[in-house]
């Protein structure tokens, strides 16, 4: 079995059209999610009340959801894996589950993390870090909902061989979501 | 049927002359498995409540963690070298905006202006603290 990678062979560039796409949507994200850390770097390393406030999330939760993103990004590029060895239905199995890992993580950071901290009086308008706080984590949460959209799009027609190409691109995507959970985590939870 | 002659029925690309790129799929389980085990180390490290150690084990990790997804989950070491100075430029334009906002941000006082409200509160410290405290309370405003 060919183990050549899966993807639409017109190139613009070297590389499949798909694939180059999602660079360009990944090297926007970059400056979008930059750009907001950046600025939360800036005030944090400005105003020691941060850490105070810092104080107040939940690491635990922060980190279980770090495990089931890097663990939902595992499953991801094992459907990767799959798809390039032309093996649709076990590339769907692996989508599903990376899906499962987002809505497991949706469901802990909207069914529990938010709902206790706003109990607690912590709200988007409480100071300038719970303002970054809910911004930066809600945006990212954005991209783990958008991406579980794409992937039970995807799924289903990879089950059946067509365009297996875009399971590797949605893993691109998504691996590139937990990349920057990778960075929102030290900064939201553990830096107090 | 052969599973190439099915795909190539169904459009699967991979069967398409021409197609040259290879992807090396590697051990991911092993990759996951230290990525978890820098998680560990990572939530570990404030327990020391050394400073240096948490920072070390908080934001050089991560870099560390970061890596390992995309070269091994994203594979951007075989991808064209392009991507690479793609990806590079966002990141240098992110440093950029840093260096130039920086300034504004995390001082309250510069040639020819300053921020009231931070040298008030900063005062306000020194007064009620003996010199020890920040301005820090001027982030809630």
């Amino acid at each position: 079995m060919s183990a050549s990678p899966i993807a639409t062979t017109r190139t613009t560039a070297g590389m499949p059209t798909g694939r180059l796409a999602v660079w360009w949507v990944i090297a926007s994200e970059i400056v979008i999610f930059g750009g907001l850390l950046g600025s939360y770097i800036m005030f944090r390393l400005s105003h020691d009340a941060f850490a105070e406030h810092a104080a107040h999330t939940n690491t635990w939760i922060g980190a279980i959801n770090t495990l089931v993103l890097l663990t939902s990004s595992l499953f991801a590029v094992l459907g990767h894996k799959a798809a390039d060895a032309g093996d649709g239905p076990k590339a769907a199995k692996f989508l599903y589950l990376t899906a499962l890992g987002g809505v497991i993580f949706a469901g802990i950071k909207f069914g529990y993390e938010w709902p206790h901290e706003i109990a607690l009086g912590y709200t988007i308008s409480s100071n300038t870090f719970w303002s970054f706080y809910y911004t930066a984590a809600g945006i990212h949460a954005a991209h783990v909902v958008a991406g579980v959209i794409i992937m039970l799009i995807i799924a289903p027609r990879a089950k059946r061989n067509f365009d297996l190409h875009r399971v590797e691109l949605i893993g691109l995507y998504w691996h590139f979501v937990d990349v920057v959970w990778i960075f929102l985590f030290p900064l939201l939870y553990i830096a107090k | 049927m052969s599973h190439d002659d099915h795909a190539h029925a169904l459009g699967h690309p991979s069967s398409e002359p021409g197609y040259e790129e290879h992807t090396h799929h590697g051990n991911y389980v092993k990759i996951w498995a230290i990525l978890v085990v820098l998680l560990v180390v990572s939530v570990a490290g404030p327990f020391l409540e050394i400073q240096v150690v948490t920072l070390i084990t908080a934001f050089g990790i991560a870099v560390v963690k970061a890596y390992l997804v995309v070269k091994n989950f994203m594979h951007i070491n075989v991808a064209p070298r392009y991507v690479g100075y793609l990806i590079a430029t966002t990141l240098m334009f992110m440093l950029l905006f840093f260096a130039g906002a920086a300034p504004d941000v995390m001082k309250s006082t510069g040639t020819n202006w300053k921020k009231p409200a931070w040298v008030a509160a900063h005062e306000a410290a020194l007064h009620d603290d003996g010199g020890a405290a920040g301005h820090g309370d001027a982030a809630h405003h």
